[in-house]
């Protein structure tokens, strides 16, 4: 059902962009998306550019398989782009019909349209070099801090490592459902939206039962296995800090600078 | 290792306002003793109690009366619980649901994780638990990628790295299909004779049964009949009796003996079979 999207799945390789510790690309990977919404000159969004494609050639992922997963949204930035571009009030510069192009519509539209290309690209670089555990292991490293304010943050990573885990079974077991509902002359293929809905309900309420024994099944698994929270957890695959990580945090410290510093010398220099 | 003392476990059932409404009695003064290193099997037909007297060597349950002793520690005791779940893993039925991480190595150290273990250590055990159970090369794999019976044995894999004396596995073939049930049976073999480590196996499938040190067969909660397989197996009218099957072989060898064949009740495999046939050939039968 799911199989062409390649968004955020991890692709196996061996790259410097996947031996850096999950936590700088997490952090890399927000830094990159709050610099996009800095930059508001074309200038700013070079920099951005040459900062994305020097990262896809260090991740050994191809090219072309990056940009299938775009086709995903597709739809929706075309969406975005046509509205930019038709309903942006300004200096008209065609017009046919209602329909009347402005300047500022074109101007809005490419930005629109660069800000959400890269912002995908960017961030779905930073799941395709990342196992989801390793993503899960930084998301518990940075918020850490958190814990002081009682947020459970060990239980948040394990709750979504679990849920990732499970993903793959209850795709399978819904299937299950699907083809058991079918072989009792459930309809699955009727286009009414109403009908539609109505024949989700005998998926639906299998699956939770299922869900729930399951969820009940697993937490007697783990504390048969002494699970007993983050207390005095070991890790089996620490995350390490290692010099290429800090090199990787001068480089995303210098290029957010350089955004910074172009928005600004944009507000200071209005011609460039 | 274990010893069981009158155990008594009622489940209680509530209705809404939480007042009980009845109770169920699942297990009902049991007493047994298990000796390091031996290879335990506990029979019984679905809900004879075998399962929840399971989950008392295990101290996932306590007690309603009497008391369970792993180790030398009770299980009753709070301040045990955790070293006891070391000294007694636990296997169950459903592999899917037992596996936590993602990917099978992650999940084998999942346990040492939980104990606090020093990494290096982990890695150590990790290495050495898969090998054990030959499931090393499928290290990198994802869960999702193997069989039932390999999955299993990556949860066989996950209690050993715990370095337990004891496991208990709650019918750890009822998912599987026949090659997937002689796999895991096969590691639970081995690691009883090879690394001494003593298996309580809770199954229905009578021919798991044969290679065990003692039977335990259970029903509504008792513990009904018990000895080693021979002498179990030899009572099959008993056992037909409580719903339970024997393995074919020993009832062909019955059938035969009902018919007059002079060979002995006791017959488990079929190399005893045809000694036995060929005992009574010889003697003029």
């Amino acid at each position: 059902m799911f199989k062409d999207i390649t968004l955020g799945q991890y692709y196996q390789t061996d790259s410097l962009l996947h031996r850096l510790d999950p936590r700088i690309k997490l952090t890399g990977t927000l830094v990159f998306i709050i610099s996009l919404f800095i930059a508001n000159s074309f200038t700013g969004y070079l920099i951005a550019a040459v900062f994305l494609i020097t990262m896809i050639r260090l991740s050994n992922v191809p090219f072309s398989y990056i940009i299938r997963g775009m086709r995903a949204i597709l739809f929706i930035l075309f969406i975005t782009m046509a509205f930019n571009l038709f309903l942006t009030p300004g200096e008209v510069l065609v017009k046919f019909g209602i329909f009347k192009i402005t300047r500022e519509g074109v101007y809005f539209a490419a930005r629109m349209a660069i800000r959400l290309i890269f912002l995908i690209i960017g961030s779905s670089l930073m799941t395709l070099t990342t196992t989801p555990t390793q993503l899960t292991d930084a998301m518990e490293a940075l918020m850490n801090p958190l814990r002081r304010f009682h947020v459970p943050v060990h239980e948040i990573a394990m709750m979504m490592s679990i849920a990732l885990r499970f993903i793959p079974i209850l795709m399978e077991e819904t299937d299950k459902i699907m083809k058991a509902q079918m072989a009792r002359g459930a309809d699955f293929e009727s286009r009414n939206l109403i009908k539609k809905v109505r024949s989700l309900i005998p998926i639906l309420v299998p699956l939770f039962v299922s869900a729930f024994r399951r969820a009940n099944d697993l937490a007697m698994a783990m504390e048969a296995r002494c699970y007993r929270g983050g207390e005095g957890r070991t890790k089996m695959k620490p995350l390490v800090y290692r010099k290429r990580d800090r090199i990787a945090q001068l480089i995303l410290l210098l290029f957010f600078a350089a955004t910074i510093g172009i928005r600004a010398a944009g507000h200071w220099f209005p011609v460039i | 290792m274990i010893k069981i003392k009158k155990l008594i476990h009622d489940y209680l059932r509530r209705d809404e306002e939480g007042n009980v409404q009845e109770t169920v009695r699942a297990v009902d003064g049991v007493d047994m003793t298990v000796k390091p290193g031996e290879f335990i099997v506990i029979l019984g037909h679905n809900g004879c109690g075998k399962s929840t007297l399971a989950k008392h060597l295990n101290a996932l349950l306590n007690p309603t009366e009497g008391e369970v002793w792993v180790d030398g520690m009770n299980t009753a005791d709070e301040s045990k619980i955790w070293d006891i779940r070391q000294r007694a893993g636990m296997v169950f039925q459903n592999p899917d649901n037992q596996i936590i991480a993602q990917v099978v190595e992650e999940d084998v150290g999942f346990g040492p994780e939980n104990m606090g273990v020093e990494p290096a250590e982990i890695w150590e055990r990790v290495e050495e638990s898969l090998k054990s159970l030959n499931m090393y090369e499928f290290r990198k794999k994802s869960p999702n990628r193997l069989s039932g019976g390999q999955k299993q044995r990556v949860c066989i894999a996950g209690v050993i790295a715990m370095h337990p004396k004891c496991i208990i596995m709650d019918e750890p073939t009822a998912m599987l299909d026949p090659s997937g049930r002689k796999e895991v049976i096969r590691a639970a073999r081995g690691l009883n004779h090879v690394e001494g480590i003593t298996v309580i196996l809770i199954t229905h499938y009578m021919e798991e049964a044969i290679y065990a040190d003692r039977i335990f067969v259970m029903d509504q909660g008792k513990v009904v009949m018990s000895g080693s397989p021979h002498e179990v197996f030899g009572r099959v009218e008993e056992l037909q009796s409580l719903k339970l099957d024997v393995p074919q072989v020993t009832l062909l060898a019955h059938e035969l003996r009902k018919k007059g064949l002079g060979i002995r009740p006791d017959i488990l495999t079929k190399e005893e079979l045809a000694e036995a046939l060929l005992g009574a050939a010889g003697s003029g039968h």
